[in-house]
């Protein structure tokens, strides 16, 4: 396997570097500002359904690299940080977390613009941070702060950002799918060359509001992508114990798939960039990112009763997706070990300060209960047939 | 508005009560839907022993600056059918804002299941007017990803029970979007469809649904029951930022009505003032409103001055038209379609006993559907519903 054989070199390189700092003559020298073009094999072959999948080779720039890493790092040091104000019973409720699934947040951001869509089911912080939310905003709606993305009324599950493109945040399994696809209507209603691409997760896989979704988005040709995250357990269900078929890339019958190791950023990137190019052409498609989350479903779940510490231990030293954009990092000698620990004690700084400055934004105004119930200034103005306006007004 | 209304039984003779010789009407048979016909007057005063008897009302429904001798001369305006009046809404909407859309099963090509939608693909195209799957869910959650987005979709539920299988997508992303995004995403969107008890319909095609969505926080209910509101609340349904159910009745689209040429958009908190009175109050919507004027000609006769209000909007109600009424009034009678149990006058009753309690006379009666699922037996569906007679017999019960 391609990746082995960079792992085997970067212990080598590793070895060599404590003892000389020229570099081997077979690696390029690069700059982390430089942007010409690296060319990386995924980890694994893409395979398609009823389509010819893109090829294995991403091309990707140093910038990039370095981006991933410190966007994954962020993303990875939140999450952690949510789960001691959990613990500390800060954030109540529900909080799901999205440690190890970083790589599809990262990568699907790489592939496309904010004008595309991005809507989601509850598992939603780190792809509200790719969208362009703040690391404040994030940690205040967590603590029902009015500085946060949704002045503390929505919690964990409804997160939003317009401006980013970023429709949530959905509380109901599946209830984003027929959403997205309403995105998708817009898009097509309004001649945009956007698409929009509709998270859900195995769980989900089995409603049939997706196919009905499917079959409505495959009827007019929507520029819906939908993106399966299979993480592999539907709350406490493993996948071959909720669904007939597991293979949801294949799920949509008529509906082409592509089956993508969700933890390698950059076949995600690769994946989503070939779906969105075949979406505003042909319609419809469904990813299905192969990924694993190392908390349980969410906090109340410690995650270790339906499968074993040793599955989720190996996942993590096996396919981690911070760990691997650090080996191609260090690989292609575009960061060493001392800069990339230090953008992780960045990251964490970061992290701290976001979450000390969110403490001290203040509660909700008891007002606020009663704001944005409708829109300010109920229905329409009306007039008569005399054309003299008319406005009711409630007691 | 020169339109005036005189109410037609729905029910079979039989059923009905006596109706004077001066007095116009049809009585519909069984089979058949009501008629209405405009008239540019109406005698509603001159009853035996009444001491109203000299005040000659000439116009069913109150419009606020009218001369009343000049509407009653002008017989300008055009007349047609209820669905019209929607189709004509719905289509002047159309044309002056091309983000709105219709969504639905067989509004295309078919035209609407009750011809609401008629020739509108053949202008609009079939994008605008959208020919769905049969997925209520699915079709009613696209329409509000898409109204997310800015668009201002009308989804059709073919008949209201239908959107039952839609409640999820109506109650949390219809209703709580914009508060749970904090007031980012507004959802500008229409859900309308027929409903109410028809013609041995069956139960399942018989539902009133407004007792079931009017606790979800922030959408708004409007019932619509003439030509006239119909076209009006369609119009400000479709320019309200909110979410809005509008209710239509089975039975109720072959009504006609004489409705104004210029463009017209109504409020969509408001009640509707459909006969004046001082006695006591009757509040009703939709099909109901014409039962009640039909008992309203018995109790006329019978010398009573009930006061009718059409509530038409049903999330929120319109406490201030109903609060002055009784006010006046210190009787309330409310006529629903709705079940007893959780229905749209049991919350009126809760509203107006909170609100209105020292102004009471007398306990509020509310007259309801009975709590069972609508027979197919013409005989049996014509007791879930209340008739006109149970109105008769209530009002003079509270004016005792």
């Amino acid at each position: 396997m391609a990746l082995s054989t960079h792992r085997s070199t970067a212990t080598l390189l590793r070895h060599l570097k404590a003892t000389t700092t020229t570099t081997i003559p077979f690696l390029r020298n690069l700059s982390t500002n430089s942007t010409s073009t690296i060319t990386v094999e995924t980890s694994v072959p893409f395979t398609g359904h009823k389509i010819d999948p893109p090829s294995r080779s991403v091309e990707t720039t140093p910038q990039e690299l370095m981006s991933f890493f410190r966007d994954m790092a962020l993303m990875r040091r939140k999450e952690i940080a949510a789960d001691s104000l959990y613990k500390a019973k800060l954030i109540r409720g529900f909080c799901h977390l999205y440690d190890g699934q970083e790589a599809v947040a990262v990568g699907m951001e790489a592939a496309i613009t904010k004008k595309d869509c991005i809507i989601t089911a509850y598992r939603d912080h780190c792809i509200f941070l790719g969208r362009g939310g703040t690391l404040l905003e994030s940690f205040a709606e967590l603590m029902g702060r009015k500085d946060g993305c949704s002045k503390g009324k929505g919690g964990s599950m409804h997160f939003y950002k317009k401006e980013g493109g970023f429709y949530g945040g959905h509380g109901i399994v599946g209830a984003q799918i027929p959403l997205g696809c309403g995105l998708a209507f817009s898009q097509k209603y309004k001649n945009e060359e956007n698409v929009t691409f509709t998270l859900y997760g195995d769980g989900a896989a089995n409603q049939g509001q997706l196919f009905e979704a499917l079959n409505m988005a495959a009827l007019w040709d929507l520029p819906a992508i939908l993106v399966c995250e299979n993480n592999h357990y539907g709350m406490g269900t493993a996948e071959w114990r909720a669904a007939k078929s597991p293979a949801y890339y294949k799920r949509g019958d008529y509906v082409p798939g592509l089956k993508v190791d969700g933890m390698d950023a950059l076949a995600v990137k690769q994946a989503c960039s070939f779906a969105k190019e075949h979406a505003l052409k042909n319609g419809p498609i469904i990813l299905e990112m192969d990924t694993y989350r190392y908390h349980g479903h969410s906090m109340s779940d410690p995650g270790s009763t339906y499968r074993t510490r040793d599955e989720i231990s190996g996942v993590r030293q096996e396919r981690d997706p911070i760990e691997r954009v650090r080996k191609l990092l260090l690989l292609h000698d575009i960061a060493n070990e001392k800069e990339l620990k230090d953008i992780e004690k960045e990251v964490r700084k970061e992290v701290d300060e976001a979450i000390a400055k969110a403490k001290e934004s203040p509660l909700p105004e008891p007002s606020e209960l009663f704001i944005n119930v409708y829109v300010k200034g109920y229905g329409a103005e009306s007039f008569g047939a005399d054309r003299k306006e008319v406005r009711a007004v409630l007691p | 508005m020169a339109a005036m209304l005189q109410t037609i039984g729905v029910a079979s003779p039989a059923a009905s009560g006596t109706f004077p010789d001066h007095q116009k009407f049809f009585v519909s048979s069984l089979h058949s839907l009501p008629v209405i016909r405009s008239e540019a007057r109406l005698n509603f005063g001159s009853i035996h022993g009444s001491s109203r008897a000299g005040k000659l009302i000439a116009k069913a429904v109150a419009t606020k600056g009218e001369n009343s001798a000049a509407s009653a001369a002008s017989k300008a305006g055009h007349e047609l059918l209820l669905f019209e009046a929607l189709r004509e809404g719905l289509e002047e909407e159309m044309d002056r804002d091309p983000r709105v859309c219709v969504m639905g099963e067989d509004v295309g090509h078919y035209g609407g299941s009750y011809k609401v939608t008629k020739d509108l693909a053949q202008k609009f195209g079939d994008l605008r007017v959208l020919d769905t799957p049969i997925a209520e869910n699915s079709f009613t959650g696209m329409a509000i990803g898409a109204a997310m987005t800015g668009l201002r979709p009308v989804i059709e539920g073919m008949n209201m029970g239908f959107l039952l299988l839609a409640f999820n997508q109506i109650s949390d992303n219809c209703g709580m979007l914009h508060y749970t995004s904090g007031g980012q995403f507004t959802i500008p969107a229409v859900i309308r469809g027929p409903g109410g008890v028809g013609r041995q319909l069956g139960a399942e095609h018989s539902q009133r649904l407004e007792s079931y969505f009017q606790s979800i926080p922030g959408i708004q209910m409007v019932a619509c029951s003439t030509p006239y509101n119909a076209k009006g609340l369609m119009k400000a349904a479709i320019r309200s930022e909110n979410p809005v159910v509008l209710f239509e009745h089975v039975l109720l689209y072959n009504l006609k009505e004489r409705i104004p040429d210029e463009e017209y958009v109504l409020n969509l908190e408001e009640a509707e003032m459909v006969r004046p009175g001082e006695q006591v109050t009757i509040l009703t919507y939709s099909r109901m409103r014409y039962h009640v004027m039909q008992a309203v000609k018995t109790l006329v006769n019978k010398g009573y001055d009930p006061e009718v209000i059409d509530i038409r909007s049903l999330k929120p109600f319109d406490l201030y038209t109903i609060g002055n009424s009784v006010k006046k009034t210190h009787r309330v009678l409310i006529v629903e379609e709705c079940m007893r149990t959780g229905g749209i006058g049991a919350s009126l009753t809760a509203a107006i006993n909170e609100n209105f309690h020292d102004y009471l006379d007398a306990p509020i009666i509310c007259l309801s559907s009975q709590d069972v699922p609508t027979p197919y037996a013409g005989t049996l569906e014509e007791w879930t519903v209340v008739q006109p007679p149970q109105i008769v017999t209530a009002v003079e019960q509270l004016c005792q």
